[in-house]
């Protein structure tokens, strides 16, 4: 009786406790508040607005326009439909270059600095050091590095190579590909058709020379860090199943495959996902480097979003993009949860190993 | 003894939060630092050190004269901070601004019509005055203005056998100086891959973006002839953009020595003086193509905030900046080209040597006042990096459709 009455005490939202409670998440509560709900509302309210960046966007003089500007982006052809279809072909081959390879680097970094080698202290700070540095720092420094006349080009030089002009070089690298085989005209089935007002021949270029340059910055700044948590995620795997693993004979690459990966599993979720929501929203990159060029290459509807707000004047369009852009990564993101998930007790080292025992005796019957 | 530890390690935390958080509180007001109405807040994107202590001097000299008080500052991201300051209603009260930049900001009612109350209005030059009116108003007051040019290497003209006499004054000569001087390493002539040069040639052949009825006519026959004629020197190897040459600009090609020749504005003067002062060069007209000389000018222009709680000092400090003593100050400081009849003699006989660039502006042409324009301009300048490749007329056409919609608004 008297758990009871203490337990329906806890629960009540408003007794002594509840109040106690409330104070303490009051803070957090007015810091999310003012600083991301409200935000949020207001970037909702503009991208349905024809509000152009003066004073409030809540005052009176601002108009409903309904979905106009989402309109403008994804259904009429013009200009606007283009450059998002562009920024977005962009940003489809950027995401599926560094987070795949983010990923199995920082993972690799991770299995390198568990083990016991001598100096791996050191080594485990190097790794981290780029995700430390300011990505603005590292990107006026690539700027220097992959320059026509830069570090990069004279190590080529060295081996007889002509490195290209990175930045400035706005030929896709499948379309470069293509070329050497000899295609050098888009087949007229691909110039046909077309997505959000860019034609196939277009989305099949492939990332150009200078996004490749900043694929490479991406996986380079970020694997430091997922490298941190897949080291976390390793140490919490215990000695004894590994050892149990290596009584049961199994090799290096086998423990690794068929015991750390899937136990690593949630880890490797936790990357993904946060390397998707990252790569989807490469903006610092693209402001202090490129600005979208060559040739639109390397702009991204994070940056899209940011010129049509305060370069165009064009506020409506531009929180337009951020919620299309917000729309993209939410699905993706539940995609590849979904992929991920864990079934029954698959994962759980318990079954691991005993299919692993099992694989043993099996082939050992044969 | 471990909570209190945590407790004061909390404490810690939050002190640096709320600390930090209250930082950038005062941050966002940093573009409108006047404490007191009355002062005036002066928003510049200045080129460099000497742009920056001309301007502050200038500013300085008249608050002492008015008695209101007035603060420069530079802005690293000018229409970044400019909107910033629209948006929170407490813009800047005057500012520098671009002819690209104006449409948007005269839209949107941002932009005090500040031609009304000027007092020199009638001494800006007219074409210049075009370039900041929008509707029929006139949204800045133009401080100074630049044309583009042919700049040549003396040297290398000498070295390739060219005299005073081959100056090129048509399309054919043009090229075939540029053969000449192209040499394997250096190419005879570089520029900036975009339509701010490139459009010269638009003008020359007799062609632009919109007609003087307000038509677009990007794809007429006229801009077509021009792009074939800059692919055709593509294509032979004695035009090469400075991206294609590892420059950033055609001015650092030029100074580089992988060009002899570059079509530039006159902020290339200052430029080479500082970047490569080894350098000997000429500034002569660019030549005249099919439909006569052709080149375009770039305005700047001090605009006033709509919102600005002191508009009538504004206005004055507007016209103490723009009159014929601070606008010749300024061409010496840091070599613009003033922007009022009443200078231009004076300017003339103290540099004869860019006399070329103010003879451009009797025929120069601006970019459009459209709102939009930018983005069209933007896309336009991403197919002429690939203008070698494309077809120009397709380049054109593509250009038509994105700047009909703008014309019909």
């Amino acid at each position: 009786m008297a758990t009871m009455l203490s337990h329906a005490r806890r629960h009540r939202p408003f007794g002594r406790d509840a109040m106690a409670g409330w104070l303490f998440v009051l803070p957090v509560i007015i810091v999310l508040g003012l600083f991301l709900v409200l935000p949020v509302v207001m970037a909702a309210w503009v991208s349905v607005s024809d509000w152009t960046g003066r004073g409030s966007p809540f005052s009176s003089t601002v108009n409903f326009v309904g979905i106009d500007n989402y309109r403008d982006l994804l259904g009429e052809p013009g200009l606007a439909q283009r450059d998002f279809g562009t920024s977005i072909r962009n940003n489809v081959y950027y995401v599926l270059l560094v987070v795949p390879t983010q990923t199995a680097v920082a993972l690799f970094l991770a299995v390198l600095v568990n083990k016991r080698i001598k100096s791996r202290g050191f080594f485990r700070t190097a790794f981290y050091f780029p995700s430390v540095t300011s990505s603005v720092a590292i990107t006026v420094l690539f700027l220097f590095l992959f320059s026509a006349s830069g570090a990069v080009n004279r190590m080529l030089s060295f081996i007889g190579l002509r490195g290209p002009n990175w930045f400035a070089d706005p030929r896709g690298i499948i379309h470069i590909g293509l070329g050497w085989l000899g295609v050098d005209q888009p087949p007229a089935a691909l110039t046909d058709g077309s997505l959000l007002g860019v034609n196939w021949w277009e989305w099949a270029s492939g990332p150009s020379v200078a996004m490749c340059v900043f694929i490479v910055l991406a996986v380079f700044t970020t694997s430091g860090t997922f490298m941190l948590l897949f080291l976390s995620a390793l140490q919490n795997i215990q000695a004894e199943i590994e050892e149990a693993a290596i009584v049961d004979g199994t090799t290096g690459w086998q423990r690794f495959r068929l015991i750390t990966l899937p136990m690593l599993r949630p880890t490797i979720a936790t990357v993904i996902t946060l390397g998707l929501v990252g790569t989807w929203q490469v903006f610092d990159q693209i402001y202090t480097g490129t600005r979208g060029g060559p040739a639109k290459t390397t702009l991204t509807p994070a940056y899209q979003s940011y010129s049509a707000s305060f370069l165009n004047q064009n506020w409506g369009q531009g929180a337009a993009i951020a919620f299309v852009l917000f729309a993209i990564i939410v699905v993706l993101t539940a995609v590849q949860r979904s992929l991920l998930r864990e079934r029954d007790n698959d994962g759980k080292p318990g079954r691991v190993l005993s299919t692993l025992s099992f694989r043993r005796n099996a082939g050992g019957d044969s | 003894m471990l909570h209190r530890r945590r407790w004061i390690r909390l404490s810690v935390a939050a002190a640096v939060a709320v600390l930090t958080l209250s930082a950038c509180g005062s941050g966002f007001d940093s573009a409108s630092g006047a404490d007191t109405p009355g002062d005036l807040t002066v928003l510049i994107g200045a080129s460099g050190d000497a742009e920056t202590n001309a301007v502050k001097s200038a500013v300085a000299a008249w608050s002492a004269q008015s008695g209101t008080k007035a603060e420069v500052v530079v802005a690293s991201d000018l229409s970044q901070q400019l909107s910033q300051g629209f948006t929170s209603g407490r813009p800047a009260d005057l500012f520098y601004l671009s002819g690209e930049t104006m449409p948007g900001f005269a839209a949107n009612g941002a932009l005090e019509p500040v031609g009304e109350r000027l007092a020199n209005v009638g001494d800006f030059h007219d074409a210049i005055k075009a370039s900041f009116t929008y509707k029929g108003k006139l949204y800045a007051a133009p401080k100074d203005f630049s044309t583009l040019g042919l700049v040549i290497n003396r040297d290398a003209w000498a070295a390739a056998g060219l005299t005073d006499a081959d100056i090129p004054t048509t399309w054919d000569q043009l090229a075939a100086v540029a053969r000449k001087l192209t040499t394997p390493g250096r190419v005879g002539l570089s520029m900036s891959p975009e339509f701010a040069r490139l459009g010269v040639f638009l003008a020359q052949a007799g062609g632009w973006l919109v007609a003087p009825d307000g038509k677009a006519v990007a794809d007429s026959p006229e801009n077509l002839r021009a792009l074939e004629f800059v692919k055709g020197m593509l294509a032979d190897g004695s035009l090469k953009f400075s991206s294609a040459l590892g420059a950033g600009w055609g001015g650092e090609a030029f100074g580089k020595g992988l060009a002899a020749m570059t079509i530039e504005g006159n902020w290339v003067v200052g430029a080479l003086k500082n970047d490569f002062p080894a350098i000997s060069y000429r500034v002569a007209e660019l030549p005249a193509g099919p439909g006569g000389r052709g080149t375009m000018q770039f305005n700047g222009g001090w605009g006033v905030a709509a919102d600005s709680k002191n508009k009538d000092a504004a206005v004055k400090l507007v016209e103490y900046l723009t009159n014929t003593d601070r606008q010749l100050a300024f061409a010496d400081a840091f070599g613009v080209m003033p922007s009022v009849k009443s200078a231009a003699q004076q300017w003339k006989t103290k540099f004869p040597q860019q006399a070329a660039f103010l003879a451009g502006g009797d025929y120069a042409k601006n970019i459009p006042n459209l709102v939009g324009i930018s983005d069209v301009i933007k896309d336009f300048n991403s197919q002429i990096e690939g203008l070698v490749t494309r077809d120009p007329k397709a380049v054109l056409g593509s250009v038509q459709r994105n700047l009909q919609p703008l014309v019909g608004k």
